[in-house]
């Protein structure tokens, strides 16, 4: 479990980029911080491993106060994936998802087996090992960074708009894996993204930010999109233009659903 | 070629004094150049003042600093170490910026996540700016070797045995053949430094060479991709 408790970021420019901002984010599952740019999610993301310290509040794992914690220490036992995949360009794919084990002092050929096993686990052939990540398509290198951000076995998994830079195909992919690799791991895992679709898909709890991390709101993506909380929430959620309305028609006898463009989408089973 | 093939001893002699004389400042000034890089680009001010200082010690005359090196280091007139000196000043002069431009040039985005990964400071230099400015490093070393090596040749006027000897014996008794074999020579050196150091490239950045069968491949899978075979 990871708590925010009145959290406040002011950086050295003076822009307040989360202020006491409150939430708790449920273990083994995923919680999805949702937003526009500025809204704040990129730095709650990153005051979770400490890579950026509160100004004031304080950040629990696990009722513990991450603030006195070493943050190097911290950070290698929290997964940690970002856009545009973030892999060293120097080191092979497999000792770049073998990296953090080491860093930890895993042995070297431990660490390597274990990474080819993870090559697996994100769907990657085994033959991609010895490639640097510029040979790499940008759906592969997203994997491994899934993979490397999985190679510790952390209980927490920070993921910052991840599938961000990748075609709408490939996205879709990554974006269903997740959802196996969750189903199977049952990590934490605190996602940031500013595609409500992508949050709805993927998270168990969702957090609709507004500037300065001011929330919106929270809850699941069928509570949200059953009772927006204001109409910053239902235009957000598109609900305001009609959009994720579906009415049913009755064609032949059967309950056939159509969108808001009166499309069919499929038929209703009892 | 007939002064050559009489002198092969003597030529051979002094090559090999030339490089003694010609790698320690390379090596040193590439050593030293690098936390001068990293302290100039910590803050704001130090990288234009230290980038300004050290680079306008590139303009100093050469024959006049290798003469006054004694007085300042108290050593022998004759010492090599006062050439050797003298040279380093210059690969620091030379070094400096493609050091902090080297260190510059490592995209923030891979910093981050070497942090996020648990890299420590230290172990983030060492192991992710430091290799990832080495083609940058590589190139400013290329520069500074072909710079040491030609300026190595002034030693001679000083007494400090170089292939430089070759010019100034040569012009001195009028041997045309003489001075052009110093010219040669010292261009020799200076190839062999220039293709060992990209050599020493290609082994240690090897993420650094551009292999022709990856992009070849990655081209043939576009065109099938294109053709809806794969």
């Amino acid at each position: 479990m990871i708590e925010f408790r009145s959290v406040t970021k002011q950086f050295p420019d003076g822009t307040v980029a989360v202020k006491s901002f409150d939430l708790v984010i449920p273990p083994r599952k995923t919680t999805v911080l949702v937003g526009s740019s500025g809204c704040g999610k990129t730095t709650l993301l990153r005051m979770i491993n400490r890579m950026i310290d509160p100004t004031s509040g304080s950040i629990l794992i696990d009722g513990e106060d991450t603030s006195t914690l070493a943050p190097v220490k911290l950070r290698r036992r929290i997964g940690y994936v970002m856009q545009n995949s973030g892999l060293l360009p120097h080191r092979k794919v497999i000792d770049n998802v073998a990296t953090v084990p080491i860093l930890n002092g895993v042995p070297k050929k431990e660490a390597r087996a274990h990474a080819l096993d993870l090559l697996d686990t994100v769907g990657l052939d085994r033959s991609l090992a010895d490639k640097y990540p510029r040979q790499l398509s940008g759906g592969q290198q997203q994997r491994v960074g899934v993979a490397r951000g999985l190679a510790a076995d952390p209980n927490i998994l920070l993921m910052d708009e991840p599938f961000g830079a990748v075609d709408p195909i490939v996205r879709a992919e990554l974006q269903q894996e997740t959802i196996r690799l969750q189903d199977g791991l049952g990590k934490t895992v605190v996602f940031v993204t500013h595609d409500i679709d992508e949050a709805f898909l993927l998270g168990h709890q969702v957090v609709i930010l507004q500037k300065g991390g001011h929330i919106a709101q929270v809850g699941t993506p069928a509570e949200i999109l059953a009772n927006p909380a204001d109409d910053f929430v239902a235009s957000f959620v598109g609900a305001d233009k009609g959009k994720r309305v579906l009415r049913i028609e009755r064609v032949d006898g059967q309950d056939v659903v159509v969108d808001e463009n009166g499309t069919p989408t499929g038929v209703l089973r009892p | 070629m007939k002064w050559v093939g009489s002198n092969l001893d003597l030529v051979w002699e002094l090559i090999v004094a030339h490089v003694g004389l010609s790698v320690p400042p390379i090596i040193i000034g590439f050593l030293l150049s690098i936390p001068l890089g990293w302290v100039a680009n910590r803050f704001r001010i130090s990288r234009g003042v230290i980038l300004l200082v050290l680079g306008l010690l590139y303009t100093i005359p050469s024959l006049p600093l290798f003469i006054f090196m004694p007085l300042i280091l108290g050593t022998n007139q004759l010492s090599s170490a006062n050439v050797v000196v003298g040279l380093t000043i210059y690969a620091i002069a030379l070094m400096v910026r493609s050091s902090a431009d080297g260190l510059a040039s490592v995209d923030d985005d891979i910093l981050q996540a070497a942090s996020a990964m648990g890299y420590s400071a230290w172990q983030r230099f060492w192991r992710v700016e430091l290799p990832l400015s080495g083609p940058v490093l590589l190139a400013g070393l290329r520069v500074v070797s072909a710079s040491t090596v030609s300026l190595a040749t002034i030693g001679s006027v000083i007494g400090v045995t170089s292939l430089g000897y070759l010019f100034i014996n040569g012009f001195q008794r009028n041997i045309p053949a003489e001075v052009i074999t110093g010219i040669v020579a010292t261009l020799l050196v200076a190839v062999v430094f220039d293709l060992l150091l990209v050599l020493l490239g290609r082994v240690l950045l090897p993420w650094n060479a551009r292999d022709r069968t990856s992009s070849r491949q990655a081209r043939r899978q576009a065109v099938l991709l294109a053709e809806g075979v794969s």
